[in-house]
């Protein structure tokens, strides 16, 4: 299919209308929760952020285990691609988790189940990352940081579960205990569209880099050695 | 709007690290199109 402007443009456009409303509803529409006050607007954009990160490993996973069967370069860059991205949206839900949790429960950290797991979770792919950077040849990095896409995965149920397994300080998850009021959940959704096309376009994109990058390496190195 | 510094300091963080990423994808394609064109001078020399 030929590319045109709309087909180029219309995810990054769509996102950021999702966004533009998503912020107009947090901060404008959706009511003060009457307990934590205007901090737990944060939930907002917390939870989009929280399941980016566990969407992209999943894409990770579902990659390296097509890489690894299909030895095709295109699964390796979905995976590699989706596991940058994860990996950001680990940081940031660490981040925000934690300043939110100075004034929720007075501590901006604490070591229960799922602060903890989730951590792991961001050793677990920054390692996925360290070891694509590092390996010696550029396919055996890929191999190795398959598995790890592979095995890793185990601990992103283990993350999700964990408020449920395990006493937490962590709340329960409200939205599948239908705790949320109709504005709050319609906020939600809007923030959670918006948060899963910007995943989309950030993955098309870094995908797409991968893929000239390689091009170019393959022409350089050509260069640097003719036949 | 008590706690409110805590509100702006995660909304904060979040647009940041998002456009800080962005900001690195451009940088990337740019450095990109740097080699690019220069293995096309290089074809066009030959």
């Amino acid at each position: 299919m030929k590319e045109n402007l709309i087909t180029k443009y219309w995810l990054p456009v769509l996102s950021l209308a999702l966004f533009i409303a998503g912020l107009y509803l947090v901060f404008l529409y959706v009511p003060t929760e009457a307990s934590m006050g205007v901090v737990q607007r944060i939930f907002y954009f917390h939870v989009p952020v929280a399941w980016v990160a566990f969407l992209a490993f999943f894409i990770v996973f579902i990659g390296s285990i097509l890489y690894l069967w299909k030895r095709d370069d295109r699964w390796d860059r979905l995976a590699a691609a989706s596991a940058e991205i994860g990996v950001i949206f680990t940081t940031l839900v660490l981040i925000t988790g934690s300043i939110w949790a100075r004034p929720a429960w007075g501590v901006w950290w604490t070591w229960e189940p799922r602060l903890t797991t989730a951590l792991v979770l961001w050793f677990i792919y920054a390692a996925y990352l360290l070891v694509r950077s590092y390996a010696p040849e550029e396919s055996r990095g890929a191999r190795f940081a398959a598995v790890i896409g592979i095995v890793g995965f185990i601990d992103v149920p283990i993350v999700f579960l964990a408020i449920v397994l395990w006493r937490t300080q962590h709340p329960n998850p409200v939205i599948f205990e239908g705790g949320l009021e109709g504005s709050m959940l319609l906020t939600l959704m809007v923030c959670l569209a918006a948060f899963t096309t910007l995943y989309v376009t950030l993955l098309r994109l870094r995908m797409h880099l991968r893929k000239v990058e390689k091009v170019i390496k393959i022409f350089e190195s050509e260069k640097e050695n003719p036949a | 709007m008590e706690n409110s510094g805590f509100l702006f300091a995660a909304y904060t963080v979040i647009w940041a690290v998002v456009f800080g990423y962005v900001f690195f994808l451009v940088r990337k394609q740019s450095s990109l199109k740097r080699r690019l064109d220069s293995l096309e001078k290089d074809l066009d020399k030959k």
